[in-house]
Formats: C-alpha cells, sequence, structure tokens
C-alpha cells in the first residue's frame, strides 16, 4: 500500500459519500454530503501539491539542503476550510429557516402545492 | 465644443428637469431647452470647419485591447443629423411646454426626452461602433420609456413593448451585424473601417453582417414588414411621435445605412434588399396612409412610407440618389414634424384626431390652417415647397433604377407611391381643413398660444425658403453630407433647384398629382373597397408571435426546470463525469513518473478508520445525531493526514473547524427532525450509488495519477519558499502567503465570511420576527432536557479553560508568522473557548457578560486588515505591501515586528466575531416559553430544586 493510493482512495470514497448523500430528498443528509465533498476537495487541492512526509513549509534558516513541501496549495486550502465552514453555515440556516417556516424539509419542490402549507 | 461634451451634455441635462420642476413648469422646460440649445450652439461651432470638409474628433482610449475607445468624429452627415436632433429637440421642447396638460408629470417627460437625444447624439457622433451599439440601444430604451409616458392608457403600454420587441430584437441583430464588421475590418474605428471597402465586401462574412446590420436598420426604421410598430408607438404623446418617430429616431436606421454605405453599399445583395424593402414599404405605408382616420395614424403610416423612400435612394447606390437621399431627410424632418404639431394642435383644441369628425377648420385656426397647408402640399410634393424637389429627385433617380433586366416596374411603383402620398395629403388637407365648419367638435376649437404654434410654424417658415432657396441655404450641407455617405473621397455634384427642365420626373410627378387628386376624387367607393378586401393585421400576428415565443420558452424553462434540485445535481454529475471521460480519453496515455511512498502501519489504520466511519455515517444517515458523531472522525482522520503530510497549519485548522461544525450542526439538529424518512425507492438508490461510484472512482484515478506526475510548469512553490523570509520577514511561507503575498484574497475570504454570518443572523432574526417564533416558542424538545442544565463540573472546567484558551489563542495567533498557528487558528480556538462558555453556563449567563458584539468583531476584523493594506499607501507602496523590522528592548530578547501582523489581527477578528455570531444567531432560536434565565449557573443554591420539565 502507498500513501497515494491511500490518499487517492479516500478522496474518491468522501467524493461518493458526499455525491450520494446530496443526491437524497431531505436537507439534512445534503447538508452532510456537501461536508463530505468540502474534506473530498480539500483532500484533493492539497494533494496537487504532491505529498511528501516530514518536510513541512517552515523554513529552517539558510540550510541549503532542507527541502520543503508546497505551500501555496496548503494556503488555499486553509481559506477554504475556513470559507467551508461559513458556507456550510449558510446552508444549514436557509434549510433551517425553510423547514421552520415551510414545515417540511424537502429539497425538491412539491409538484402539490397545498402540501407545502401543510 | 468639445464632441465628449456635447454628447454628454444631454445626459448631463437629463437630471435637471426632475430638479427643475420643483420650481415650477417654465423653469423646467426653460433649463431643458438651455441644455439642449447649448448642445446645438457648440454643435454648430464646428459647422464652418464641417463644411470645409474637416473632420473633427475627439478620442479617448478605454479598452483598447478590446477596440473598445470612446471615440467621437464629426462629419457632413453627423453635422446634419446631429443639428435635426438638438434643433428640432428645441421646438419640441417648447411645444411641449404648451402640449403637456397640468396632470402630466413634466420632470420625468423632460427627463426621458433628453435621455433619447443624447442617445441620439451619440449615435450620429460616435466613431466607435461598440459605442454606437450602446448608444443605439439606449434609444430604444428611451423611446420605450416615452411611448409608455401615458402609463394610464393600454395602447401606450402595448405600443411600447411592441416597439421595444421590435427594435430591441434589431438591436441584438445589429450587435452581431457589427461585431462581423468589426472583425472582418479587424478595427472598430469607424474612420479606419470605411476605408476597407474591398476588404469588406470581398469577405465571406460580408453577407451575414449585411443582413443583420439591415435587420437593425429596418425594424429601426420600420421598413417592411417591421413597419407595423411605428403606427402603434403613436399612442405617445404628440411631442413625441413627432420628435422620435417622425423626425429623429425612425431616421436612426437610415443613420445607419448611410453611415456605412461606403463599406456596404454597391453590391447586388445590397441593391435588391434595400432597394426592395425600401420600395415595398413607400407604396404600401402610402396606401395605407389614405384611409387611416386618424390624424397621427396617417402621419404615422406617411413617415413609414416617406422612410421607404430615403431606403430605396439608398438601395439604388448612385450618386444623384445619394444626394435625393439626404436632401430628403431634411425635407422630411421639416415637413412632418410640424405636421405632427399641428394634428397635435388640433388635438389639443378640438379633443378629437379623427378626420371624420373634424373638417371646416381653416375659419377657426387660421394660423394653424397655414401651417398645415404649407407642410401638407410640401409633403404632397407641390412646388415650389421643400418636398417638391426631393421627390423630383427621387422620380429622376427611380426613372433611371432598373430591378434586373425589367426597366419599368420601378419607375411604375415609385410613381403610384407618389401618387398615393398626393392622395393622403390632400386628403389630410381637405377632410380636416376644408368643408363647412361643423357645430359637433367634441370641443370647440380656436388657435392655440403663440408658444405652441411657433415651432411648427417656424419649421413651416423653413419648408417654404428651402424650398425657395434651396442651393443657397442648404446645398453646402447637402454637398458636406452627401460626401461623407458616398465616402472613398467622392465630391459629389450638388445642384439643387426648382426647375431642371421637362424630364421624365416632371411627368412622373404630374401623373401623380393628377391621379392622386382623382383617387382623392373617388375616396368614398375606394374606401369601400378598401375594408372590403381582407387584409392581415399586423397586431395579431405580433401577438402571436409573441404568445407562441412565451409558450416555447415556457415548455423549455418547465421541462429543463422542475424544480426538482435532486435531479438538476444528477444531471450535474453525471455531465460532468462524461465530460470528464470525453477529455481523458483524447489525452495521451498516462505515465507516472514519481515514485510512490510505501506507508506504515499508522497511516494503513487511519484509512481504515476514514473508511469504516465514512461507510456508517452513509449507511445510517436517516439516524442523523448518530450520523454527525461519525462525522466527527472523518474530520479528525482529514486533519491527522494533514499533519502527516507536512501541514500542520492545515491539521490545525481543520481540527478546530471540525469542532465548530459539529457544534452548529449539532445545534441545527435542535431543531431538525432526528430521522430522515426513506423517500427514494430502490431503483433511485441504485441510480444514485452509481452516480456516486462513477464520480467518487473518477475523482479518485485522477488524485492519484496527478499525485504520481511531475508539475507540468514549473512550481510557484520555489518562489514563495525562497522570498518569504527576505521579502516578508516570515518563517511559516503558509501564513505568509495568506498574510502577505496573496493577502489580497485573504482579504476577500474575511469579509466573505463576515458576510456569510451577517446573512445567518439576517435569516434568525427574519425568522423571529414571523409566525415561526411561536412555533419556535412552543416546541417541545426530541429529547427530554437534563435536569441539570449546567452541570456544575462543566461550568467549572470550562470556567478554567477560559484564561488558559485565551492565551492559547493569543500565543499561536503571534506564533504564526514564523510557525505554525497564525490569525484563522486562533481565532477559531478562541471562539471555541467562548462556546464552551455558552454551552456549559448557559445562553443568558454567557450573553450578559458579553459586552462586545459580534457584529462589531466582524466589522473591526475587515477593517483593521484593510487599514493594515492602506498603510502601504503612505510608504508609496501598492495595497497590502507588508513592511517589517527586528526590534530589541531590555530585558526582552530580540523579536520582530510586522505590518502583517495587523492584517493577521483583522484575520482573527473577523474569524472570531463571524463564528460566534453564527452560532449565537442559532442559540438565540431555541428559547422556549417557560424558560428562567439562569443568572447565576455556578452557584450553589440548596433551596434552588432541580428544574421539572412539566410545570
Amino acid at each position: 500500500m502507498t500513501i497515494e493510493f491511500l490518499v487517492a482512495s479516500a478522496i474518491g470514497v468522501l467524493t461518493a459519500a458526499g455525491v450520494y448523500l446530496i443526491l437524497r430528498l431531505r436537507t439534512f443528509p445534503v447538508i452532510l454530503g456537501t461536508s463530505f465533498l468540502s474534506y473530498a476537495v480539500n483532500t484533493y487541492l492539497f494533494a496537487t501539491g504532491r505529498l511528501v512526509v516530514g518536510a513541512p513549509p517552515i523554513l529552517q534558516g539558510h540550510e541549503a539542503h532542507v527541502t520543503y513541501t508546497d505551500p501555496v496549495p496548503q494556503a488555499l486550502v486553509l481559506t477554504a476550510i475556513v470559507i467551508g465552514f461559513g458556507m456550510t453555515a449558510v446552508v444549514l440556516m436557509l434549510a433551517l429557516a425553510a423547514y421552520l417556516s415551510g414545515g417540511h424539509d424537502k429539497i425538491d419542490l412539491q409538484e402539490d402545492a397545498s402540501e407545502d402549507r401543510a | 465644443m468639445s464632441l465628449f461634451l456635447i454628447a454628454a451634455l444631454p445626459f448631463i441635462g437629463a437630471l435637471l428637469p426632475g430638479l427643475m420642476i420643483q420650481a415650477g413648469r417654465n423653469t423646467c422646460s426653460t433649463w431643458t431647452g438651455i441644455i439642449s440649445l447649448s448642445a446645438l450652439i457648440g454643435l454648430l461651432v464646428h459647422a464652418p470647419a464641417v463644411l470645409r470638409g474637416e473632420v473633427i474628433t475627439a478620442s479617448v482610449e478605454w479598452m483598447p485591447a478590446l477596440g473598445l475607445n470612446a471615440s467621437f468624429y464629426l462629419d457632413g452627415l453627423g453635422l446634419l443629423f446631429g443639428t435635426l436632433i438638438l434643433g428640432i429637440g428645441c421646438l419640441i421642447i417648447l411645444y411641449a411646454r404648451f402640449y403637456l396638460s397640468s396632470k402630466d408629470p413634466m420632470g420625468n417627460f423632460y427627463t426621458y426626452l433628453l435621455l433619447f437625444q443624447g442617445a441620439m447624439v451619440g449615435i450620429v457622433l460616435s466613431d466607435n461602433i461598440l459605442m454606437l451599439l450602446v448608444f443605439w440601444e439606449l434609444t430604444s430604451l428611451s423611446s420605450f420609456l416615452l411611448i409608455g409616458y401615458w402609463k394610464h392608457l393600454p395602447e401606450g403600454r402595448q405600443g411600447a413593448r411592441m416597439a421595444l420587441t421590435v427594435t430591441g430584437m434589431g438591436g441584438l441583430g445589429l450587435i452581431g451585424g457589427m461585431l462581423l464588421l468589426g472583425h472582418i475590418a479587424g478595427t472598430y474605428e469607424l474612420t479606419e473601417l470605411l476605408e476597407k471597402r474591398d476588404l469588406i465586401q470581398a469577405d465571406p462574412l460580408y453577407v451575414p453582417a449585411l443582413l443583420l446590420i439591415l435587420l437593425g436598420a429596418f425594424t429601426k426604421s420600420a421598413q417592411f414588414p417591421f413597419h407595423f410598430w411605428l403606427p402603434r408607438a403613436m399612442a405617445a404623446p404628440t411631442p413625441v411621435s413627432a420628435y422620435l418617430h417622425s423626425a429623429t429616431m425612425v431616421k436612426a436606421g437610415l443613420f445607419l445605412m448611410a453611415r456605412l454605405y461606403p463599406v456596404m453599399s454597391g453590391t447586388t445583395e445590397w441593391f435588391w434588399i434595400v432597394t426592395l424593402a425600401g420600395l415595398i414599404t413607400m407604396v404600401l405605408g402610402a396606401l395605407i396612409g389614405i384611409f387611416q382616420n386618424d390624424l397621427k395614424g396617417l402621419l404615422a403610416y406617411s413617415t413609414v412610407s416617406h422612410l421607404g423612400l430615403i431606403t430605396m435612394l439608398l438601395g439604388f447606390s448612385t450618386e444623384a440618389a445619394a444626394i435625393g437621399a439626404v436632401f430628403h431627410i431634411i425635407n422630411h424632418a421639416s415637413f412632418k414634424a410640424s405636421l405632427f404639431m399641428t394634428a397635435g394642435i388640433v388635438d389639443h383644441e378640438a379633443h378629437t384626431r379623427d378626420i371624420t369628425r373634424l373638417g371646416g377648420l381653416r375659419h377657426l385656426m387660421p394660423i394653424t390652417f397655414v401651417i398645415t397647408a404649407v407642410a401638407s402640399l410640401s409633403m404632397a410634393g407641390i412646388p415650389p415647397f421643400n418636398g417638391f424637389l426631393s421627390k423630383e429627385m427621387m422620380l429622376e433617380a427611380a426613372a433611371h433604377a432598373q430591378l434586373g433586366d425589367n426597366a419599368w416596374l420601378i419607375p411604375a411603383l415609385a410613381t403610384l407611391g407618389a401618387l398615393f402620398s398626393v392622395a393622403y395629403s390632400f386628403r389630410l388637407l381637405l377632410h380636416t381643413w376644408f368643408g363647412a365648419e361643423r357645430h359637433d367638435y367634441p370641443h370647440h376649437p380656436h388657435d392655440p398660444p403663440f408658444g405652441m404654434w411657433l415651432s411648427p410654424a417656424l419649421l413651416a417658415v423653413l419648408v417654404v425658403l428651402i424650398g425657395l432657396f434651396s442651393q443657397g441655404l442648404v446645398g453646402g450641407i447637402v454637398q458636406t453630407t452627401a460626401a461623407s455617405v458616398l465616402g472613398n473621397h467622392a465630391h459629389p455634384h450638388v445642384h439643387l433647384a426648382l426647375w431642371h427642365g421637362v424630364t421624365p420626373a416632371l411627368y412622373m410627378s404630374g401623373v401623380a398629382v393628377l391621379g392622386g387628386l382623382v383617387l382623392l376624387a373617388l375616396y368614398r367607393p375606394a374606401h369601400g373597397l378598401w375594408h372590403a378586401v381582407p387584409r392581415p393585421d399586423a397586431k395579431v400576428i405580433f401577438d402571436a408571435i409573441i404568445d407562441a415565443a412565451t409558450k416555447l420558452a415556457n415548455w423549455i424553462t418547465d421541462t429543463l426546470h422542475d424544480g426538482k434540485l435532486t435531479r438538476y445535481a444528477a444531471i450535474f454529475f453525471l455531465f460532468t463525469v462524461l465530460a470528464s471521460w470525453h477529455a481523458f480519453s483524447g489525452g495521451a496515455g498516462v505515465t507516472l513518473p514519481r515514485e510512490p511512498m510505501q506507508a506504515d502501519i499508522i497511516p494503513i489504520i487511519a484509512w481504515f478508520a476514514l473508511i469504516a466511519a465514512t461507510g456508517v455515517t452513509v449507511y445510517y444517515h436517516r439516524h442523523r445525531l448518530l450520523a454527525l458523531v461519525v462525522l466527527g472522525i472523518i474530520g479528525v482522520v482529514v486533519s491527522l493526514s494533514f499533519n502527516y503530510l507536512s501541514a500542520p497549519d492545515l491539521a490545525l485548522t481543520q481540527l478546530s473547524v471540525e469542532v465548530v461544525t459539529i457544534v452548529l450542526l449539532l445545534l441545527a439538529l435542535n431543531f431538525l427532525p432526528e430521522f430522515t424518512p426513506k423517500d427514494s425507492g430502490n431503483g433511485r438508490h441504485v441510480r444514485d450509488i452509481l452516480i456516486a461510484v462513477f464520480v467518487g472512482g473518477a475523482v479518485a484515478a485522477l488524485s492519484y495519477v496527478i499525485m504520481l506526475t511531475d508539475f507540468a510548469m514549473p512550481s510557484i512553490a520555489e518562489y514563495h519558499l525562497a522570498q518569504s523570509h527576505d521579502l516578508a520577514g516570515g518563517n511559516n511561507v503558509v501564513n505568509v502567503i495568506l498574510v502577505d503575498f496573496r493577502g489580497f484574497d485573504t482579504f476577500g475570504e474575511i469579509t466573505v465570511l463576515g458576510i456569510a454570518a451577517l446573512i445567518i443572523y439576517g435569516v434568525t432574526e427574519g425568522l423571529l420576527g414571523s409566525k415561526v417564533r411561536q412555533k419556535l416558542l412552543e416546541r417541545k424538545p426530541n429529547h427530554p432536557i437534563a435536569g441539570d442544565e449546567h452541570p456544575m463540573m462543566m461550568v467549572v472546567a470550562t470556567r478554567l479553560l477560559l484564561p488558559i484558551a485565551l492565551m492559547v489563542g493569543v500565543y499561536i495567533y503571534l506564533r504564526g508568522h514564523n510557525d505554525p498557528g497564525g490569525g484563522f487558528v486562533a481565532g477559531l480556538i478562541v471562539a471555541i473557548a467562548l462556546l464552551m462558555q455558552y454551552m456549559a453556563s448557559g445562553y443568558d449567563w454567557a450573553d450578559k457578560r458579553q459586552r462586545f458584539p459580534y457584529h462589531a468583531s466582524i466589522a473591526c476584523g475587515v477593517m483593521a486588515a484593510g487599514i493594515t493594506g492602506i498603510g502601504a499607501f503612505f510608504n508609496n507602496m501598492p495595497f497590502l505591501t507588508s513592511d517589517f523590522g527586528y526590534f530589541q528592548f531590555p530585558p526582552l530578547q530580540k523579536f520582530e515586528l510586522a505590518t502583517a501582523m495587523g492584517f493577521d489581527l483583522g484575520v482573527f477578528l473577523a474569524v472570531v466575531g463571524a463564528v460566534m455570531l453564527t452560532l449565537e444567531s442559532l442559540s438565540r432560536l431555541a428559547y422556549r416559553r417557560g424558560d428562567v434565565p439562569d443568572e447565576y449557573p455556578m452557584d450553589i443554591n440548596p433551596s434552588r430544586q432541580p428544574k421539572n420539565e412539566d410545570h
């Protein structure tokens, strides 16, 4: 087993779980699904910097032989994690407001309008 | 006056009427007039130079890479049209002052009118064709406002909509045509483009460009088969009809054809399309015009007919015809605007425009009668008025025109058009003004006040003067204009005169006048015949087309968007996978040059934990609380992986975000159903699983390949690693990127985060202000709440932890520049520490001790970051450039201070504020009726009984 295989398969599994949950018909599973997708996307973005063990991008003085991993995807992912929280919170709040004022937590618009009022 | 100012003046002036109307209607119209008049004077100052053959230009580069420049130029054609637009504009403004009743909002009217005027001036002065397009659309919009000015009239609204639809459609076509033209010529500047006749006409795209441009011109100038909107635009107030729908806007199409004449004309396509459209429009419009009973309707169809005449002349593509077209533009504008205004006067005085209810007005309104007589005789083409001259030129040109091998069709039809024209002109004159005076007018008419007849009278004087002294008065401008229309450095020979000797045109003219009078004498039988013959009604056809288009659009929308969001998502995922597959199968074979790393036991265990947790979450997702708890495991594993794979900053952030996210979801779950019901059948499940597996597999494969492939391009990582210490004074490169190299991104990001929190706050406020509040107050919790809401152990622990956690937060913040940490992580840690107080001691207790509102924290954060960025300006550096230095104050060690710290402080504050505002908002929903706020949750009061849920 290689690290790359572990990471890639984990990304795949997280994505699949996210997609499956996003295709559910109630709001809460969909929000869980977007969280899964966030994990997958963040890890994927991070992995585009290639995987390196034990070389964090913290400069160690002027020693020429020290190698560092790619810091740019890390910076991107760091902000993505925080924004992901904001996104989850907004979507959650909208779902909550829809449930509280609409009376149900279905994702799809209902064919029968009277059901909305129920 | 600069061309910029001339074009801008009406737009700037459009602000005035709205303000000046407060000072009275006279002030309002005076100022509007002053604006128009100044622009006109500004334009006429250039007239001597332009008449000498010079071209005035003014240009500012805006987006040269896109060919988009603000450039104006003034040649003969521009001068002629500009003078018509501004000159007649002044007269119309005067006329409208008396025409509008005291109930009409005059400020609005003059504002729309000036907007329209500015747009028209913009069209005729534009050098850049992209800018011309913008002005073109503006005329459609402002004319929509003007036609629909009387909002209470359904005809006004319908007419405005129809005009906007037709001219807007043409405008879309024109955009396409102009872009093609610019593409062919390689320039969007008219002055350059007009030199490239051979290049443009040889291009295979010439015909599509021509068709699209003509679509724009024909719709604007109401050419057959788009003529039907113009008569329906007559629902507008008469000043608008006189201005837009006779003298100026409808001539924009003609202007465009004249403007592009040097490069577009002369080809077979141009000749056939333009000539035929013009010929049909001329004859048809004149024929329909005869049988209109509405004065303005008659004039509208007459306008259509005359526009057709000019179009036809442009179609002929000969020098003589072009001169005739230019001359007729002047003449038509003068007599038609005058006639419209007198029609408005009749309407104003007699309260009707119906010819059958009028007649015998000449003694009642002698002044108006004289004006109408002069203008309508000119329209009929009777000497010595100016309409006669240009009609002769038209007939002369038509006499020499051949339609293919046919030499008689065009002259015959042109004569017929002129004949009809004589008929409706005399009908207007005789049936309205002559005959016996009647006693059943809706209102007894008499001549209007001086101000109202002044404008048409001035135009009528022009009609006579141009007729008598044509060469001296307008010979110069016709010469210059014809030269710019013909282009290619032509020197047209202009000779305007009443008497050209006995020419074919004179015979044709004679036939037309006699024939027209005979036709009018036979008006009753002709009228009966006209109404006996079935005709298609343009409005019915138009409505049917609009209806069909609406139905089609609805059908497409309803089919594509049936409200099933999950279906959109499924289609999106499938499409993405298929598109990626298409891209993948078209690429080269995959090689994996990088050496993979062998995993030891711990990553494998973590991997199993992640897979198992994912499986459990998905399998038990209907049990929401369980799913949520297990989701936490995944977050922890992801965080550990980041740490293992050399990303300590990510690990810290992921871990702390995980905490707040789970708390957030738990809070929300409080209000949501505990279980997800089973909605979808097995078929759907299988479908969704298949889609999920496809997408997951594709992403996994893609990630695997990326991780084992070398960078396609040199990574920018090297730059950041090399410069982080020297340029930004920081050793933690990730943090330096966030607060320095890519500070602008971070600045935007914390702003977005703050906005997200404010949205949540706003939604909460909305919920609490609605009927939902009642439901929330009466809500039964999913589970009975524990007897001891604030367990002392937890209260004590969190209180003790608070200062420690805050200190850790400060530490993490301070070390961030050189070691893992920074504003984001510190903000999250402090937020969690505060959050624990809410959880342990209750919302009321914590809220009472919270003296600094979280909104303010967000605002301070964003401002701190912004001000730090602006600070760079004082150092003559771009926004967000950072500075740093090393300081030593005994007995402290040497330490570093960087401006980036201020920025990071902003990040810290914004994150704390956003997270806390979000969670606080959600907590506020939880309050239920009967809840007693706990003032001192930690105090031990033996007399206090554990609260009973059922009281």
